[in-house]
């Protein structure tokens, strides 16, 4: 770290041990959705502000270090293409758009199909959302440089 | 008084201090022209309506506003807000009154629309008759989730929710086509500080 921004160490510190803490809460309402409330887009949402948290403390760059904006955008389209085929995969198997009944030609009562199809549609919604609004913070935080202290 | 009315009594103070606490914050950012004090007021306004929502029983909608309003619409708004003048120019007086006198008006209409709106809990609400207890009736056969709010949001409503995660995906994609990705920008200056840095 250069000398100038030295003072914000208490700040680093401070954080840094929040940010693991943060994306561990996030899975944890993502795969706990089911039982409580919370699921993809709350998680997607708490796993972005874990990102956008090290990009404001450590600066934008060691943030598309660590998390590239290729990355981020790859991620946003991979998790609405998820959530479709999972509707295309109930096509497939014989039933309506997105009825996980059909996924595995369960015999009526059963609910593995509606387990697995909620389990991957919410990760679909995970992807998505913290795709897209990782990327949504870098499209403006990218325009600019370094945030100096004045700027606040 | 027994303790079911204490109780009653109870939340209704939480709920007029809860929205009291609402009305001050939103006279505090119309009043305001430190953009960067607005988004950390708005932040606020945003956690009061969670705990507010928290109160009115709806703890699924109040985690949303919990991490969207206050969470991450703050974060996205000092990124934007990094890309503009840090003050708002000051209004005329003289124009300042019309929207005031729009707020009062559809106000009023809110309020007189109240009017005709079932109680808060009220169990004959069509909210709570049709197909809210059809849910409730048959989570547990057709889904087998404990959670009836993820059962209506992820599979009887799946198709609206595929819908809202287009919208997201679409609000980043204007996003991107409007500022660019935002690393061509930045690998400008990194090249220019630590020479073959990675953007």
């Amino acid at each position: 770290m250069s000398q100038k921004t030295d003072h914000h160490v208490i700040l680093r510190v401070v954080a840094k041990p929040l940010i693991p803490i943060i994306s561990l809460f996030a899975f944890y309402v993502q795969f706990h959705g089911d039982y409580s409330p919370g699921g993809g887009f709350q998680a997607g949402v708490i796993f972005a502000v874990a990102v956008i948290l090290y990009a404001l403390i450590f600066g934008i760059a060691p943030a598309m270090r660590a998390v590239p904006p290729v990355f981020t955008r790859s991620l946003a389209a991979f998790g609405f293409l998820l959530y479709a085929g999972v509707g295309v995969w109930a096509l497939i198997m014989g039933g309506n758009f997105l009825d996980y009944d059909a996924l595995f030609n369960e015999p009526p009562g059963g609910h593995d199909g509606q387990h697995y199809g909620i389990l991957l549609i919410e990760l679909g919604v995970l992807l998505a959302v913290a795709g897209s609004m990782l990327s949504i913070f870098y499209a403006f935080a990218g325009r600019v440089t370094e945030i100096k202290d004045e700027d606040w | 008084m027994t303790g079911y009315e204490g109780a009653d009594l109870a939340i209704a103070l939480i709920n007029v201090i809860l929205l009291g606490l609402l009305f001050v914050v939103a006279i505090a950012i119309a009043r305001m022209r430190s953009l960067f004090a607005i988004v950390m007021l708005s932040g606020i306004y945003s956690l009061i309506s969670a705990t507010w929502f928290v109160a009115l029983d709806a703890v699924d909608v109040a985690f949303t506003e919990a991490a969207v309003g206050a969470g991450i619409s703050t974060a996205l708004l000092l990124g934007a807000m990094l890309l503009t003048s840090r003050t708002a120019k000051p209004e005329k007086r003289s124009t300042a009154i019309v929207p005031l006198l729009v707020v009062i008006a559809v106000g009023c209409m809110l309020v007189y629309a109240t009017i005709d709106l079932p109680a808060f809990g009220d169990p004959d609400s069509p909210a709570n008759t049709y197909v809210g207890t059809a849910y409730i009736e048959r989570t547990p056969q057709d889904i087998g989730v404990p959670n009836i709010v993820t059962a209506v949001l992820a599979s009887y409503r799946g198709f609206d929710t595929l819908g809202e995660v287009g919208v997201v995906f679409a609000a980043a994609l204007a996003v991107i086509l409007l500022l660019g990705f935002g690393e061509r920008s930045l690998s400008a200056t990194i090249g220019r500080k630590d020479k073959g840095g990675r953007g």
